[in-house]
């Protein structure tokens, strides 16, 4: 394996957005605390301006450092989602920060390198890429869930994180190296190509079982999420809403390159794997919602349940089901921007909205912010013509594809079960009265706002024409659209 | 089948539209949103009424169609069309909503504009129901259905309203969902979302038992069939007078529609194979939930219960069709159970939104929906206590009305098929006449009970014209039944010969 300085130049987009941070890390200490909007704008124009460069190529096929970073159809359209919600989020947080004394540059630049991290996480096409760009990604996020250090309880959450990431993180690079062992190979291409012919095919089924456990782990699926439920609700909310869009997306993009591009020949191992996770996900996010009285708290076990259909699209093995599933990683972060974005907005009007309770009567005060509430959740619920009810039909299509029918209607009771929690939300917003009768004092923050807004008529938007997107992720996986 | 025409889409947003303006402008006027909200309503029928004058009647064909990729990745389209089953339901919605609509002006006073935005939108979702050709899109507006009516229970109900459209959305989702899957397996199989390639697929007896049953369950619970109809009384308790005279009158309605666009086309031989449960819940349903209807002491509740053992027949009406066309039997029988099945169908329609109606003018002026309250109510309020026995009468299925017409026609099949069944059938005629001829006697007759009854004011303009049309069509249907069974006569025709091909 040589290294070749030209191969830098493949890298374009991430190059920039290095450079960019880089520059912002060191913008950022020369200006006084009045002036950190400029590390906002800054900050945004950088995503903005590698999301153009990715979208500048209509048709990428970027193979640089030896096969180490693959910059494929699939990668691109990860990425360009990654960036794009890590920019809605900047926009949603910025207020937010400002208001708790949290608008600094440390916040934006551990962003800026967590999302490096994630653009080099679905670009990996070797073992070390895989594990340099996981680790550059949760160091960082790391760092972002203690970012209110005077706060105990998001010290205590970014402590469990850290300590249980670390552990996934062995457990991962003990997978990999079983499997370098059997492969003698660390390119994903190569130990796909190897994998059929291996001399101790076990041990390359040991390590991925601790492939599995690492990507369980990330994913936050049952029975490894217990790191989620209190990261969601000890962290600043500012920080939540960028833990719990994008990198789903991001996670979607590892698991696929280890499993199909690396470990695509042992798919009958994996996706009964996958298949229990899923179950499991399903069965304890969904349940154990029901008895949370914390929104962020109920939203993290919403996740882990999520987490329960995207595996459930994963574990088909074919490239519609990998489609589907991408189609729901990137539904479920717009989904829960939403959701938080609307968490934060209110977080700003005088209460801080951590409890379902301080919904109550938000219809009366706010109808259009309860609006986009209640779209957030019917259609997290999976409720047509919603855009989340889609993404589920899709992967319910992958499941009944790939004959797993049980499966699908275990995710389809839960489903159900799921919906009485959304719906309890809805209940309080609008069925309640509020504690107070006067109209809510908003924020005057126009971009918030208008995002927001926007956000929250993609839903309807996107639920109704739907087409466009999916085709996308169909292209990406080289099926016709 | 490129689209040549833009009816039924503009059936299906124009109120979709209506209600966006409608929540946007009249926030501060509740008058405003009133005006429009009718207007909206009376524009929507007067559009609908091409459907009926335009339908040619004399073929099953599906008409007005109209095509367009919808999601060109799985194969769903944005495929629209009407035939007479169709056309007879929707023209029940665009009526039924306008007389909704007139029916709140004063008895809903807060968020005036959203009350009626969310009947709108439910009006739109519902004709798509009605007219979609493709399952996904059916599903689509199926589901799509419950928001506006988890909303409208929710925010303008009763005391336990928060109860009741809980249990009415997580039953009702409940049921469907089990029928997205079945529907997702037979796209697996038929690569297509189109009602009429479905209908033509070879399924296996073990597969079309599941589907049966997948479909079941969402048709059944929308029905509502015995033993899952819990839900509706006490939806209907809760519900704000136009919420329950719209579930009693359509939604319900899409429970049957359902069983005849899905079931009976595309499983018909586990259709045939467990045709004797559906006859069985049926009779349940119709002698049952009757006798349940009897001891109720509130009058919402009596009418919901009275509307399940109703809903009996157009289940026994359907499925006796099996019976019929593969078991000898006659197929002119078979034609006249399925015909009296959804004639049952537009008659309930009219025969349960006037009872709501009626309860809910007795309520806003007394606030009570419990029978013991009233009595004598014919003494203060005559021409309200003359149209309530007219509407009674045709709960009972008394000639002359409309409840009489569908009733007698699955009757008479039925008794071609066994006459016991017949007998159980029938024994409606009597029980229905109980609840309904006591529930008068004790509300509108007798003295006047006490001195709420006494102050009681009759029926305004208003009331006169809502109460005036449903009673319009009950008579008109009762004694002239023939356009509506002429409308749908070749569509059903189509369906139930389609039922005789064994597509195992």
């Amino acid at each position: 394996m040589t290294f070749n300085i030209h191969d830098l130049f493949l890298l374009l987009p991430e190059d920039f957005l290095l450079g960019a941070t880089c520059a912002i890390l060191l913008i950022d200490l020369f200006l006084k605390p009045g002036q950190r909007s400029i590390t906002h704008w800054l900050s945004l124009a950088a995503l903005l301006g590698t999301m153009a460069l990715i979208l500048a190529d209509t048709d990428p096929q970027v193979t640089a450092f030896s096969g180490a970073y693959i910059h494929d159809k699939i990668a691109a359209v990860l990425k360009v989602f990654i960036l794009g919600i890590s920019a809605v989020v900047f926009v949603f947080a910025r207020g937010y920060l400002r208001d708790r004394e949290l608008f600094i540059g440390e916040y934006y630049l551990l962003c800026l390198f967590s999302i490096l991290g994630m653009l080099l996480l679905v670009s990996a096409g070797n073992l070390v890429m895989v594990y340099l760009g996981l680790e550059l990604f949760a160091l960082s996020t790391y760092g972002l869930v203690a970012i209110n250090r005077d706060s105990g309880i998001a010290s205590e959450a970014a402590m469990k994180y850290f300590v249980l990431g670390a552990l996934a993180s062995g457990l991962l690079l003990y997978g990999m190296s079983m499997i370098y062992g059997a492969a003698h190979t660390l390119d994903l291409a190569g130990i796909h190509a190897a994998a059929p012919s291996v001399e101790h095919p076990q041990l390359l089924t040991f390590g991925l079982v601790f492939l599995v456990v690492g990507i369980a782990f990330k994913f936050g699926a049952a029975p490894f999420h217990m790191w989620l439920p209190d990261v969601y609700e000890g962290s600043p909310t500012a920080v939540t809403i960028f833990i719990g869009s994008a990198p789903k997306i991001a996670a979607f993009g590892m698991a696929y390159r280890l499993l199909e591009a690396g470990l695509g020949g042992l798919s009958p191992h994996w996706s009964l794997m996958l298949g229990v996770l899923a179950a499991a996900s399903l069965a304890i996010g969904n349940v154990v919602a029901i008895a949370q009285t914390n929104i962020k708290r109920m939203l993290a076990y919403s996740t882990i349940s999520h987490v329960g259909f995207l595996l459930l699209g994963l574990a088909n093995g074919t490239p519609s089901g990998y489609a589907a599933a991408m189609f729901y990683a990137i539904s479920y972060s717009i989904m829960a921007t939403a959701a938080f974005g609307v968490i934060l907005l209110l977080a700003r009007a005088g209460f801080e909205a951590e409890q379902i309770a301080d919904f109550k009567g938000l219809n009366k005060r706010n109808p259009w912010y309860a609006l986009i509430m209640l779209l957030a959740m019917a259609s997290l619920a999976g409720i047509p013509p919603l855009f989340g009810f889609f993404a589920k039909l899709l992967v319910l299509k992958a499941a009944i594809d790939a004959g797993m029918i049980w499966l699908a209607m275990v995710a389809v009771v839960f489903a159900i079960i799921g919906c009485y929690y959304y719906l309890y939300v809805i209940k309080v917003m609008y069925f309640d009265q509020p504690e107070q009768e006067t109209a809510l004092v908003l924020p005057q923050d126009k971009p918030l706002r208008w995002l927001l807004s926007l956000n929250g008529v993609a839903l309807v938007v996107l639920g109704l024409l739907w087409g466009p997107l999916i085709g996308w992720c169909y292209r990406a996986f080289g099926l016709p659209s | 089948m490129q689209s040549n025409s833009i009816l039924l889409s503009l059936l299906i947003w124009l109120p979709i539209i209506g209600a966006a303006i409608v929540s946007l402008v009249g926030g501060d006027n509740a008058n405003r949103a009133r005006w429009l909200a009718l207007a909206i309503s009376i524009v929507v029928f007067v559009v609908s009424i091409p459907l009926f004058t335009g339908y040619d009647a004399s073929t099953p064909k599906m008409q007005f169609d109209e095509f367009q990729v919808w999601i060109g990745a799985i194969n769903a389209n944005y495929h629209l069309g009407a035939d007479g089953i169709s056309i007879a339901l929707i023209l029940l919605t665009t009526f039924t909503t306008v007389l909704v609509i007139l029916g709140a002006w004063d008895s809903v006073h807060d968020r005036v504009n959203q009350y009626l935005a969310a009947f709108l939108v439910l009006e739109g979702l519902m004709i798509g129901v009605f007219c979609a050709l493709d399952a996904l899109l059916f599903y689509v507006f199926f589901e799509g259905m419950l928001i506006p009516m988890f909303v409208i229970i929710g925010v303008w109900g009763g005391p336990r309203r928060v109860y009741a459209t809980l249990k009415f959305f997580l039953y009702t989702f409940f049921g469907s969902i089990f029928m997205l899957v079945g529907l997702i397996w037979l796209y697996f199989h038929a690569h297509s979302w189109e009602l009429s390639k479905l209908a033509e697929l070879k399924i296996s007896a073990s597969a079309q038992a599941w589907l049966f049953f997948a479909f079941l369950l969402g048709f059944a619970i929308k029905v509502p069939m015995w033993p899952v109809h819990t839900w509706l009384p006490d939806a209907h308790v809760e519900a704000p007078t136009g919420g329950s005279v719209i579930l009693a009158a359509i939604m319900l309605k899409i429970g049957g529609y359902g069983f005849l666009r899905f079931s009976l086309p595309i499983v018909p031989d586990a259709c045939h194979e467990y045709a004797w449960l559906i006859i069985a819940l049926s009779l349940i349903a119709v002698i049952y939930v009757g006798f349940v209807a009897l001891v109720q002491d509130d009058m919402k509740k009596l009418i919901a219960y009275s509307s399940v053992s109703h809903m009996g027949f157009v289940t026994l009406g359907t499925f006796i069709v099996f019976a019929l066309m593969r078991g000898g039997g006659s197929r002119d029988a078979a034609y006249l159970g399925a015909s009296g099945a959804m004639v049952q169908m537009i008659s309930h329609g009219f025969v349960s939104g006037a009872m709501f109606s009626c309860v809910g003018v007795l309520y806003d002026r007394m606030h009570s929906r419990m029978i013991r309250d009233y009595g004598g109510v014919v003494n203060t309020m005559p021409w309200f206590a003359a149209l309530w026995v007219l509407f009674s009468m045709a709960n009972c299925g008394l000639p002359g009305t409309s409840g009489f017409v569908g009733e007698f026609m699955v009757i008479v099949a039925s008794f071609q098929m066994n006459p016991w069944v017949a007998a159980g059938a029938a024994s409606t005629l009597i029980i229905g006449a109980a609840y309904t001829l006591w529930l008068v006697k004790r509300v509108i007759f007798g003295d006047i009970a006490n001195e709420h009854v006494a102050e009681l004011k009759d029926i305004n303009l208003r009331e006169a014209i809502v109460l005036g049309a449903f009673a319009a069509g009950v008579l008109i249907l009762g004694v002239w039944p023939a356009p509506l069974t002429h409308l749908m006569d070749a569509s059903i025709r189509h369906i139930v010969d389609q039922v005789a091909i064994v597509k195992i």
